[in-house]
């Protein structure tokens, strides 16, 4: 499905991996010596080198819970749990207590981790406000205690240090970092619908100016060791160390301790200040402004606005961070402090935050391949198609050293898809993602082509010929004679049933469907359909190559419109018959969007493209009946034939101009939806057309899991939220459910259903949830 | 940067070869007895090195500043043949090695063999291959005698770094070479208009960093320096032995390859290198670190500095050198070039090269009595040698069992 959806969703998409970790149990409190070394606990070690007290975070063993034990390397993260912040507090009286210690480093025993952030179950644990509350206040205080130090702290940060890590960092006086590709800095709670509760919204607004500070915790924004130190983040940037006689990692981590050590003692001796950074310009009016009570129009206008503009007032959260930061900037840090943990206590017991903590667990254990590791690796992918799709997933794999032979039919289609790899590999360097001489090495894995020359070598075939059933089987048989026995072969159709396009192979078992989302590049998800004849290998093989793409992975059955375009197809319908009773589709647009939607339904609708909307409703019509009914299907068949086939065609429900971004509507397509005008029914309120679309696409969804389309409620959620842009505040269909209950849907659906008729008839497993508010999709 | 001047003075003649700059000699003396006779390779020609000379080697911005690089290997070039008597004529070819180039003589070999007054008949090329360039054209003289292609050839290395070439931004050329296309006042208005930016008027300076990783050669020293664990202190003392030594060298005359140069308007002739500077480890402890700041360990100190200077020698086939007379200083039998990971094993050649190359011949460290090496910093040697001391590092990078 050519879908391309921007917005929220997609902030969340980017929240780091490594953020969730599991409480393993509490145990601690050794006997502490502060001459030699010795393990300190669980959580930490303790050393004082040359009246230096060292601190290294180095979780050992940590037990993992349900959620994300799947991944061993989660486990070889730091977290802040209740286990880490009881060591410290040890460590810090120790510390205090020892008139020869002259200062202190605290630093990771881990190469790729200072702290990865908060365990986020030690949050979703909290059974209410108050404990949640608590939390942030014992984080408060701890962090307190540590930047109200007598003797200088230094941090050394090497690796991910996220949420609670930064504000870790944030309490000590001064921050070394390595300028690895690993390092990362930023507070991304708000991705979880949290704010960063232990002091990270009083420190950082007080440490960065106002307009670097705020982005920072409104969109999670991550910073490496290099633009941390230009942003005053990071006071000494530290390069890493290559291999020695022992590990470059080995040699890093005591490169950074050496420096972290020498620092500590300089500040101690005062042989080196902090660079002192003033702020400076225009961002210091703008914070002399911001911290009083004249500066309330950078709050609104500046920040607030943006924010409500982009979220439709649908997350908490970034409101609350901003009444938070503004209430410490303008009325001092203890008023500051309290509303932070208030607010966080709060945000905690949303159900917003719930749901994107779903939505985030869901998408870590969706990291693991539940088939197992495949017999062989797939080094060399058969790319069929060189257009917007196929070479958009040529871009993902061969930038993850999958050697790619791209092949079109024409030089000028395969010249047209190897520009489209060079530009979006050139946006990667100038945004200094990568260099341009990793660019250059990237590109050596594609090999562009018009012939089947060497697709003996291929691994994997996936092709993204035109949407056609005859075609496909004509490319399957040809194709099968120029590839090895092993190779898979992958159908990229939005949706053609993979077991009639299989019917023209001669190996079954290694027939596949990769279902990849447009911009290739940019979404996230990739759904995989197995049929009965796919055998455990090759799904394991696909789902690998999916994961070294960097993809979200679902894996579900086939059947028409497998998950994620069955479950659209009645959505746009209904849509359809919204604009043929006269919503406009500007309106309609507003009222998705109001709903938490991306993208818009009639923005939508062009994207993917009216003639594949058309299609998709005429087919999927078919398998369904009368069910999957509502707009009338000569609509689209209309526009298709008068050529508005949507953004492509420059013309489709609005006009595209190729300059402007601006889209009137098109007065041609509204004279064809005038053609079919419907009465609206008598009561039919906005809400009510935001409700048409989203129960019948909730109710889809239920209905997949019911007839075991779906494995699982979770990968629905996923699937509804990172391929079509479901609003992520609510987590997904199923989380949504649980959320906000089975039956208020099915009472409304129950309306529509008087009105229209079986489109609105609640499958049984919805059914069963209204009945019992007890049963839940997801146990946590 | 300095350059070829690493003319085999061990018994054995071997040629190590490693890619990085070279200026400490790292010397150590082994004393037993030679497990072969011979390194004569069955078919393949004895090739000799003749003679060798150099021109003194300053820090650039010194004596030498408003020369052309050409003028320093043109020197050479003639101060060779007139040390050796060998006739102009006999010489079948010329190779130099340079890292920088002047591009107005981008073939300096060229350029500096017509003004040395070679004969105009006689090839010549140039060669890079960054510090190594000048052993690179001797290696290439060695392959064309042995090939048969010629019989003596002089190779030779300059480098300087007085001058640089610095160019116009792209931008700017990109408007200069298009203001010669264009015919009309409105082209060329246009033009003028694109020439306003600022940007367009930044200068380029050649790239001192590797092109693959953006990182400066003394960067990467750095780091290697931290890997192996080599400390200011060890770095310092090494520095300080190897301008002992040179020093000594010179109070002794003991470099007889070091040719007078006359600079125009400069009263002396230059007779001594001007950068070897013994010192107290107490002063260079002072020293802040030149390339991380500010706990590197690398200083201005314990490197070796921008050099402007050229050098050539005579090879030739042994029967060629033995018909005109000539007694050869040296055999030269083998040679290794090696390459390893360009950001954390950048400067790590000889730990590489050195193994291979003996295995090559067929020999150990027990059969050399001299090792020679010339690196641009001390801490790069060190390393060095902590990584052939290492069963660990020979096992890991070298495939072998122990060190």
């Amino acid at each position: 499905m050519a879908g391309r959806f921007v917005g929220v969703f997609r902030q969340i998409s980017t929240v780091n991996r490594s953020l969730a970790r599991v409480s393993g149990d509490h145990g601690l409190k050794n006997f502490f010596s502060t001459t030699a070394r010795m393990d300190f606990g669980k959580y930490l070690t303790y050393t004082v080198k040359d009246g230096i007290a060292v601190a290294k975070f180095d979780e050992k063993d940590a037990k993992v819970n349900l959620l994300v034990k799947f991944d061993e390397k989660d486990a070889k993260v730091n977290t802040l749990n209740r286990g880490t912040m009881a060591e410290f507090q040890e460590v810090y009286k120790e510390i205090t207590n020892n008139p020869n210690v002259k200062g202190m480093v605290v630093i990771s025993g881990k190469a790729d981790c200072f702290i990865a952030g908060a365990d986020i179950n030690m949050i979703s644990d909290c059974k209410n406000v108050q404990e949640a509350t608590a939390l942030s206040r014992n984080g408060q205080d701890m962090f307190n205690n540590l930047e109200n130090m007598k003797i200088p702290v230094v941090a050394a940060i090497n690796g991910s240090c996220l949420g609670g890590g930064l504000e870790t960092a944030l309490a000590c006086h001064y921050r070394i970092a390595v300028n690895s590709k690993k390092t990362s800095m930023g507070v991304p709670e708000v991705m979880l619908g949290l704010l960063p509760g232990a002091g990270g919204t009083q420190r950082l607004l007080k440490l960065l100016p106002f307009q670097t500070a705020m982005p920072m915790m409104l969109t999670g924004k991550a910073y490496n060791a290099k633009s941390g130190k230009k942003i005053g983040l990071v006071d000494h940037v530290v390069e890493p160390i290559g291999v020695g006689i022992k590990s470059a990692n080995e040699n890093t981590m005591e490169e950074l301790e050496r420096e972290a050590i020498l620092t500590a003692k300089g500040l101690a001796d005062g042989t080196i200040k902090k660079p002192v950074r003033s702020k400076k310009g225009l961002n210091k009016y703008i914070d002399m402004f911001a911290s009083s009570r004249l500066g309330n129009i950078f709050w609104e206008k500046g920040v607030k606005d943006a924010v409500m503009k982009q979220t439709k007032g649908k997350y908490p959260a970034p409101l609350r961070i901003i009444e938070v930061a503004k209430t410490g900037a303008q009325q001092g840090p203890r008023a500051g402090y309290e509303a932070e943990a208030k607010a966080f206590g709060e945000l905690a017991m949303t159900p917003e935050s719930k749901a994107l903590v779903g939505l985030f667990n869901g998408q870590t254990a969706l990291k693991k391949n539940k088939f197992g590791k495949p017999e062989r690796e797939v080094k060399t992918l058969g790319m069929l198609g060189a257009g917007l799709m196929g070479a958009g997933i040529a871009q993902v794999s061969i930038d993850k050293g999958i050697d790619v032979i791209l092949k079109d039919v024409t030089t000028q289609g395969l010249s047209r898809g190897e520009d489209q790899i060079i530009k979006g590999l050139d946006t990667k360097v100038q945004r200094k993602k990568i260099t341009s001489f990793e660019k250059d090495q990237v590109l050596t894995h594609l090999e562009p082509t018009i012939n089947y020359e060497h697709f003996s070598k291929c691994d994997i075939i996936v092709e993204a010929v035109f949407e056609d059933l005859k075609l496909k089987h004509k490319v399957v048989r040809e194709v099968e004679q120029k590839i090895p026995e092993h190779c898979i072969f992958a159908s990229n159709t939005s949706a053609l049933p993979i077991t009639s396009i299989a019917e023209a192979s001669i190996r079954p078992d290694k027939f596949i469907g990769m279902h990849y989302f447009s911009p290739v590049d940019k979404m996230q998800l990739l759904e995989i359909i197995t049929t009965d004849k796919t055998s455990q290998d090759t799904a394991a093989s696909a789902v690998s190559v999916g994961l070294k793409q960097g993809k979200v992975v679902i894996v579900v059955k086939d059947g028409p419109g497998f998950y994620t375009t069955r479950i659209l197809a009645p959505t746009l319908s209904e849509a359809v018959r919204a604009l043929q009773e006269g919503v406009s589709p500007s309106k309609l647009d507003s009222l998705t969007r109001g709903f938490g939607w991306p993208v818009g339904v009639a923005t939508l609708a062009d994207e993917v493209g009216i003639d594949v909307a058309a299609h998709v409703a005429e087919d999927l019509g078919k398998a369904f009946g009368e069910r999957f009914g509502g707009g009338n299907i000569n609509v689209l068949r209309d526009m298709v034939t008068a050529g508005f086939l949507g953004r492509k065609s420059g013309k489709g429900v609005y006009l595209y101009q190729s300059k402007s971004k601006k889209r009137p509507e098109n007065t041609e397509a509204k004279a064809i939806l005038d053609r079919y005008k419907l009465d609206p029914k008598p009561g039919n309120t906005d809400e009510d057309v935001q409700y048409r679309l989203a129960s019948r696409f909730i109710n889809e969804a239920v209905m997949c899991l019911q007839e075991g389309i779906l494995a699982n409620p979770m990968e629905g959620d996923i699937g509804a939220v990172f391929g079509l842009g479901f609003p992520p505040f609510l987590g997904g269909p199923f989380r949504y459910i649980d959320l906000h209950g089975a039956k208020q849907l099915v009472d409304r659906m129950k309306k529509y259903h008087d009105w229209y008729g079986v489109a609105f008839e609640p499958c049984q497993l919805l059914l069963d949830h209204a009945k019992d508010p007890s049963k839940k999709f997801h146990t946590r | 940067m300095a350059f070829l001047s690493n003319f085999p003075k061990a018994a054995l003649q071997i040629q190590l070869k490693s890619a990085g700059a070279r200026c400490f000699n790292a010397s150590t003396t082994t004393q037993s007895s030679k497990s072969k006779k011979t390194l004569a390779k069955p078919n393949v020609r004895n090739v000799v090195l003749v003679e060798g000379v150099r021109t003194p080697f300053l820090m650039s911005g010194t004596d030498y500043k408003d020369l052309m690089p050409h003028n320093l290997a043109t020197k050479t070039l003639s101060g060779l043949i007139k040390r050796t008597g060998v006739d102009k004529d006999v010489i079948d070819y010329v190779v130099y090695g340079t890292v920088i180039q002047e591009v107005k003589t981008s073939n300096i070999a060229r350029e500096a063999m017509l003004s040395a007054g070679f004969k105009d008949t006689t090839p010549a090329h140039t060669v890079t291959q960054a510090c190594i360039s000048s052993n690179q054209a001797i290696t290439t003289a060695i392959g064309l005698i042995a090939a048969g292609q010629c019989e003596a050839v002089v190779a030779g290395g300059v480098e300087f770094m007085s001058d640089v070439p610095i160019r116009h931004s792209r931008k700017m050329r990109k408007i200069m070479l298009d203001s010669s296309k264009a015919k009309t006042t409105g082209k060329k208005l246009q033009l003028l208009w694109k020439a306003m930016s600022p940007a367009v008027w930044t200068p380029e300076l050649p790239a001192v960093a590797e092109f693959s990783t953006s990182e400066t050669m003394g960067h990467s020293a750095d780091r290697l320096c931290t890997a192996f664990g080599i400390t200011r202190l060890a770095q310092d003392e090494f520095a300080m032995r190897s301008h002992k030594f040179a020093a000594d060298a010179i109070q002794a005359g003991l470099l007889t390859d070091v040719l007078p140069y006359k600079v125009p308007k400069v009263a002396e002739y230059i007779t001594k290198d001007n950068g070897v500077r013994p010192s107290s480890l107490e002063q260079m402890s002072k020293l802040k670190p030149a390339f991380i700041k500010p706990f590197g360990t690398i200083t201005a100190a314990n490197a070796s500095f921008l050099t402007d200077g050229a050098s050539a020698c005579l090879l030739m086939s042994e029967e060629k050198a033995l018909s005109l007379g000539l007694k050869p200083k040296a055999y030269l039998r083998d040679f290794v070039y090696v390459s390893q990971d360009p950001k954390d094993q950048l400067l790590l050649g000889p730990a590489y090269a050195t193994p291979k190359v003996l295995d090559k011949a067929g020999l150990s460290l027990a059969d050399i009595d001299v090792f020679e090496y010339h690196e641009a910093f001390a801490g790069q040697i060190l390393a060095n040698l902590t990584a052939l001391e290492s069963d660990e590092f020979a096992k890991k990078f070298l495939g072998k069992s122990a060190k």
